[in-house]
């Protein structure tokens, strides 16, 4: 077999010239899948026959001169919560069992048209409603840089996927670090947009003022080159901005001389480990060697991030999720009344943190509460996004640690959910300003494990976040450089 | 501040949400969701007159398209996936004391 190429920049370049074929990648990643993801358990489902087929027409296309697009022939696996047309989407849950959507999302539609070849759909956290990929219906996902640690969550599929080098690019969603949190903890690149700026049309529900379509790579242009596939309006997406998309690719490398990047001085103290800490630290002096201006900032309200974010993420879920009644998709458990059999499908159906979750939005919604938890968590976001506001005055990026710690071992959380949700303290405060976010590869931790920096930018910022993730990722230490 | 949780706050909640609850669920729920709500009070106790809220990261604005008929998804297709249809409609069982 042909020595494949590691990132989808190169494999599409190889495929549009003809000297590489669609079927050719693809058999060497199935066989990557085939030997390895037994243990990893990153894929719910391998779309072998539905992969075979699309590598045939990519392949068909260049033999007719034609040129199937910038990710041509480009093996993509996608979060199990983004609807394919006639294919499982269960968000691993078993509440959605056996369901078939009759629609492919936004971001499925473009990646097809722009040559990809879609492998498979991701294992995540039940609804994506975790940060371990351990609440699936299917199994955790095992982290492919040590299977007795969690791969984040909850898009752990998607990033392991990447990470054991099953695809090189995949998809998924972030409401509150469900990107970038398992990006960190695999060892790869994981990207937040603007809210907005991806189609969510056919992203299945979880908190829709949060949730946010992105990329997994393992270099910073490949993600590059995906958020350019899938970014841009559509008016199915009733929250998709209606205005040009960042041009990424083509200034990746104009680099960070004169950059102001700003160190977020709350998410450096408490709670972060010190091995982390010291890498976000490592990461920031690398930013200033290469000619930016780093000086610190103060985000006082990102305190309150985590508190704010635990409102209203299960509010907004506990309405979108109360569609989930046995009537029209999905399993049913039946029972003599409607009543009845809609709280037996859902109580069979649904997993402990989804309830969980239901349960803290119906409390935070309801008479009598509303306005202490509810309300006040959205003041708290407008307290959050006013001090956005000043940072992005004085600064042009800001810069944090992803995850407090790298990857934890399985168990180590699922007992104490508060824990788990403090996995999420650096990754919420961008959620709920609606701004852009990203995780890159930045050395290990004193485990080994890897470390992830989060870059930080303003609203449709990501050209610029970009540029200073590309000058990470060239400062990088190697994993296994001796932590000091 | 806001009263602690209580075994009966989640047992009346648990009923709104359509969710069935065993002893043993109410005594493990009442637990974690009260450590969750606990920390919340640092958000539950700040003092927020004159801030307004914000439900939404974008200003939106109603979207509008012509009123032009457009190819939906198919129905047939779609009550394929339903537990039960009947009449190219979904079933489902008696609603208000009816005979099933």
């Amino acid at each position: 077999m042909s020595a494949i190429p590691s990132t989808a920049i190169e494999i599409a370049a190889a495929v549009r010239s003809g000297s590489l074929s669609a079927r050719e990648v693809l058999d060497d990643h199935l066989a990557r899948i085939d030997a390895r993801d037994g243990e990893i358990n990153a894929f719910n489902l391998v779309m072998v026959d539905e992969a075979r087929a699309a590598a045939a027409a990519v392949d068909a296309q260049v033999a007719a001169g034609e040129d199937p697009g910038p990710l041509a022939g480009v093996p993509l696996a996608l979060k199990d919560n983004l609807c394919t047309h006639g294919i499982p989407t269960t968000c691993s849950s078993r509440i959605l069992e056996g369901w078939r959507p009759p629609y492919d999302a936004t971001v499925v539609q473009r990646v097809n048209a722009a040559g990809a070849i879609s492998i498979g759909k991701t294992n995540l956290d039940e609804f994506a409603m975790g940060s371990s990929t351990e609440n699936s219906a299917f199994g955790p996902t095992r982290n492919p840089r040590d299977t007795s640690r969690v791969p984040g969550g909850s898009s752990g599929g998607s990033a392991a996927a990447v990470a054991a080098g099953f695809a090189p690019i995949s998809l998924g969603s972030d409401t509150g670090g469900s990107i970038r949190q398992p990006a960190a903890l695999c060892g790869v690149v994981g990207v937040k947009p603007t809210y907005g700026l991806v189609s969510r049309y056919g992203l299945i529900a979880f908190a829709s003022s949060l949730d946010q379509i992105g990329p997994f790579s393992t270099t910073v242009a490949d993600s590059a080159l995906l958020l350019e596939a899938i970014a841009g309006y559509d008016g199915r997406d009733s929250t998709s901005i209606n205005a040009p998309s960042p041009s990424l690719i083509e200034s990746l490398g104009e680099g960070v001389d004169g950059l102001r990047i700003g160190f977020v001085t709350e998410l450096m103290g408490e709670g972060i480990a010190p091995d982390v800490a010291a890498r976000v630290r490592q990461a920031a002096d690398a930013l200033a060697a290469a000619g930016a201006q780093i000086g610190e900032v103060s985000v006082p309200a990102a305190a309150y991030g985590l508190s704010a974010y635990y409102l209203i993420a299960p509010a907004e879920a506990s309405s979108n999720l109360a569609r989930y009644d046995g009537v029209r998709y999905g399993m049913r458990v039946d029972a003599p009344t409607t009543a009845e059999m809609n709280a037996a499908t859902r109580t069979a159906g649904f997993g402990d943190e989804v309830k969980r979750r239901i349960m803290l939005g119906t409390y935070a919604l309801s008479a009598g509460y509303y306005d202490a938890y509810y309300g006040k968590a959205l003041k708290v976001r407008t307290l959050i996004v006013r001090d956005f506001e000043r940072a992005y005055a004085d600064f042009d990026l800001l810069i944090t640690p992803t995850s407090p710690t790298t990857a934890f071992k399985f168990g180590d959380k699922t007992a104490d959910p508060l824990s788990m949700y403090l996995n999420d303290i650096c990754t919420i405060p961008t959620n709920l300003a609606g701004h852009p976010a990203m995780s890159v590869p930045f050395g290990g931790g004193a485990d080994g494990m890897p470390v992830g920096v989060q870059l930080l930018a303003p609203a449709l910022g990501e050209a610029t976040m970009f540029r200073a993730a590309a000058v990470l990722e060239s400062a990088a230490p190697a994993l296994d450089e001796v932590w000091s | 501040m806001s009263a602690r949780l209580t075994r009966d706050n989640v047992a009346k909640v648990a009923d709104l949400a359509r969710l069935e609850l065993t002893d043993a669920d109410l005594d493990r729920y009442t637990e974690q969701l009260s450590a969750v709500l606990d920390h919340a009070e640092d958000v539950a106790s700040l003092d927020l007159d004159g801030v307004p809220p914000t439900s939404h990261p974008l200003p939106l604005v109603n979207v509008l398209r012509a009123d032009v008929v457009v190819e939906g998804v198919d129905r047939e297709e779609v009550l394929s996936q339903a537990p039960s249809v009947e009449d190219r409609r979904f079933r489902v069982p008696a609603i208000l004391g009816e005979e099933p």
